[in-house]
């Protein structure tokens, strides 16, 4: 089961590195919060899937959960900000 | 290899089926809508599937637990984050993709 989460850990940070190219060269500060938001998504299951490797996930879930509202706040506030520049 | 641990390794492997259908979009797709529409749904049901998956393999406890909440906020979060970007997309004028026959 460790061999497992350890292959889907790889992978989802394969996507992450996918992604990455949308922040970097996506044209646009929309776009670029578009996929930094699907990074955060992709960054909680991997912190949820360390906690598995390292037997403490007691532990990595708060950071987690803490991890999942962050990136909420963020994606609002960067909007909301966006909206008023025009 | 007991049914929870199936269950678990069905539900994650969809998750991750959805994460990267959606990443595909995210590259691939030719303007911001498309590509929010892409992102917006795929990555929500991929990381519904994924977190249930986690807690299958957790089982009942106050981490399993926890791992159910973080599913159910995400399932509400990750909309209303789209809704707000496209909002603010549209509101600063970003233009639609139209084909090429339609623009002419």
């Amino acid at each position: 089961m460790n061999g497992f989460f350890l292959v889907v850990g790889l992978i989802l940070c394969f996507l992450v590195f996918l992604v990455l190219y949308r922040v970097i060269f996506g044209p646009g500060v929309f776009n670029r919060i578009a996929a930094i938001s699907a990074i955060g998504t992709k960054t909680l299951i991997i912190l949820l899937i360390m906690g598995f490797l390292y037997n403490r996930v007691e532990m990595f879930v708060d950071i987690s959960m803490v991890y999942a509202l962050l990136n909420f706040i963020g994606c609002i506030a960067a909007a909301k900000y966006l909206e008023m520049e025009k | 290899m007991d049914v929870l641990s199936l269950l678990s390794i069905l539900f994650v492997l969809g998750g991750l089926f959805f994460f990267a259908t959606a990443t595909i979009g995210l590259l691939r797709f030719p303007d911001f809508f498309a590509r929010l529409h892409a992102t917006g749904k795929g990555d929500t049901l991929a990381v519904f599937l994924c977190l249930i998956g986690l807690a299958f393999h957790e089982g009942i406890s106050l981490t399993g637990l926890k791992i159910v909440f973080i599913a159910v906020f995400m399932f509400l979060a990750q909309p209303t984050a789209t809704h707000a970007i496209s909002r603010a997309g549209i509101k600063s004028g970003l233009q639609y993709w139209k084909k090429k026959e339609d623009s002419e």
